[in-house]
């Protein structure tokens, strides 16, 4: 499906009848090059950048619902580039620039908007960590701006500054940080994916792995057997149970995180902020509803919904950074499943067997890595040798010591 | 979520923390040949299964006991509560 000017006048005029559907609905070959196991942003991005960086087309991406229905439909749509770790700040900074260049460059209106992200500091402490993640961000040529409490002020007046507990004393400001139209994403990969040749199999779950004699040849079906030179999981959120039909055993759990939105209001907040004193962030939609979210639910879980405690720990965030808050009424909310990785950090690598590639452990960060994903992930598959801005995330880092933990808690998935 | 504790009765989640699966009950043994192969995967791989799960709650606003909970992860339904003490001294851990 192609769009052009043209075509929404003529549209316009003739009752939006001409409009067809924006990708393929195949029925799946015998086999691929290359397939890739889940139709969410990840795979997308993976199966476009395949044929648009590598020319690598005859490739499959398999879903077992509808394309975009996972995590990059239920996410808080922020992106930023604002990690502490040499492991991870390359990365990330590479996903904010592919963000900034994206619409061009898959052309398709995603609604990037980079309205600045700010990080609040309540304690002298936070704000020497903030100093010192500004720093580090600077150094992988990110962007970051260190606020005292009048530079604050003079973006949201309107935020809790006097709070007895916790007084706003600053910020760290992200100002190429953002907002993205998470759907959009999925979209317009699938449309650049789907113009180049890749396959979308919708409704298609992943049943079973044929791996012989330690190399994997294709993947069992829901539509029968899909051969493929290359088998690439990419399903955050399910990957244990994907992969334990390969015999895997992954650092990751399962958490459910919830999201929230309010009923549409005018423009009162048009960045995002962070509570430095609880869990809560926020931003607004262009519809007008504030976004927001907190913190996991806290054991594991597969629901893609979570339970009222954290509910009420959000919102008693909201109000006590935002007192006005309280006349807003919460018209949604949530739930999406978490890979929660041993350390807080993703893994893009093979497997130990042959053929079987894995991507996954996102936690609650893997909207802002899309881009960033695809191309390394390709950029895996189609050479077989890491990404340099993706090296770190192996699966065996734990094995040789070489966590990457941002926060520095240690193994425990519900702590990072 | 309400937690049936074996000797208080049922209990809101919210007087627990959760720590995961209840095979960290089972500290592999540190003289083995391969004990650190065994510790890496004790310590950081987890079976992380969809529905029925055994795993570690600790109820610290309450007597401050460890529990085992078998619960569903797809339905947050709570099917059996136990005290770890009696689940580890079952599978022959110290007296």
């Amino acid at each position: 499906m192609r769009y052009s000017g043209l075509k929404v006048i003529k549209e316009a005029l003739t009752g939006h009848k001409g409009w067809r559907p924006t990708w393929r609905d195949p029925e799946p070959k015998k086999s691929y090059d290359v397939v890739i196991i889940g139709g969410g942003g990840h795979g997308l991005a993976t199966a476009y950048y395949l044929a648009k960086n590598h020319g690598i087309t005859n490739v499959a991406v398999i879903e077992k619902g509808w394309i975009g229905g996972g995590n990059v439909g239920r996410n808080t749509t922020i992106i930023r580039s604002n990690y502490l770790l040499d492991g991870n700040e390359p990365f990330y900074e590479l996903s904010l620039q592919l963000w900034e260049g994206l619409e061009q460059d898959f052309n398709y209106n995603a609604m990037v908007s980079q309205r600045g992200i700010l990080n609040l500091v309540h304690t002298d402490a936070q704000r020497d960590a903030a100093r010192r993640r500004g720093n580090a961000m600077i150094l992988n040529g990110s962007d970051a701006e260190l606020l005292d409490t009048d530079g604050v002020r003079a973006m949201y007046p309107f935020l809790n500054f006097n709070d007895a507990r916790f007084p706003i004393k600053g910020g760290l400001l992200h100002r190429r940080g953002g907002t993205v139209r998470h759907d959009a994403v999925a979209w317009g990969y699938a449309r650049g994916a789907d113009l180049r040749g890749v396959d979308i199999i919708q409704n298609c779950e992943v049943t079973g792995f044929k791996i012989e004699n330690g190399k994997c040849l294709g993947v069992e079906t829901t539509k029968g057997f899909i051969g493929a030179n290359k088998v690439a999981s990419c399903v955050a959120g399910s990957s244990s149970r994907v992969m334990e039909k390969a015999g895997m055993r992954l650092p990751i759990e399962s958490h459910v995180l919830q999201a929230f939105v309010s009923e549409g209001l005018k423009p009162v907040l048009d960045g995002v902020i962070t509570f430095g004193a609880g869990h809560f962030y926020c931003s607004q939609s262009d519809k007008g509803g504030l976004v927001f979210g907190g913190d996991l639910d806290m054991y594991n879980s597969y629901a893609q919904r979570g339970n009222l405690p954290v509910v009420e720990d959000v919102m008693e965030g909201g109000m006590a950074l935002i007192p006005a808050l309280g006349r807003v009424r919460m018209l949604r909310s949530w739930g999406g499943i978490m890979d929660m990785s041993m350390d807080g950090s993703p893994f893009i690598d093979k497997t130990h067997i042959d053929g079987l590639y894995f991507n996954g452990g996102w936690c609650y960060g893997g909207f802002k890595a899309t881009p960033a994903s695809g191309w390394c992930y390709a950029h895996l598959l189609a050479t077989d040798t890491p990404h340099k801005v993706a090296t770190a995330y192996r699966l065996d880092r734990f094995r040789r010591g070489c966590m990457i933990d941002e926060k520095g808690q240690g193994a425990q998935p519900n702590l990072h | 979520m309400i937690i049936n504790h074996p000797i208080l009765g049922p209990r809101d989640f919210q007087e627990f923390t959760y720590l995961g699966d209840a095979s960290l009950i089972d500290r592999p043994d540190w003289q083995a040949d391969n004990a650190a192969d065994q510790f890496h995967d004790y310590l950081y791989l987890r079976d992380n299964p969809a529905g029925e799960h055994r795993e570690l709650w600790f109820h610290e606003q309450g007597d401050r006991s460890w529990l085992v909970v078998t619960r569903n992860t797809v339905t947050h339904e709570i099917l059996n509560v136990e005290l770890a003490r009696d689940v580890a001294r079952a599978r022959g851990r110290s007296k």
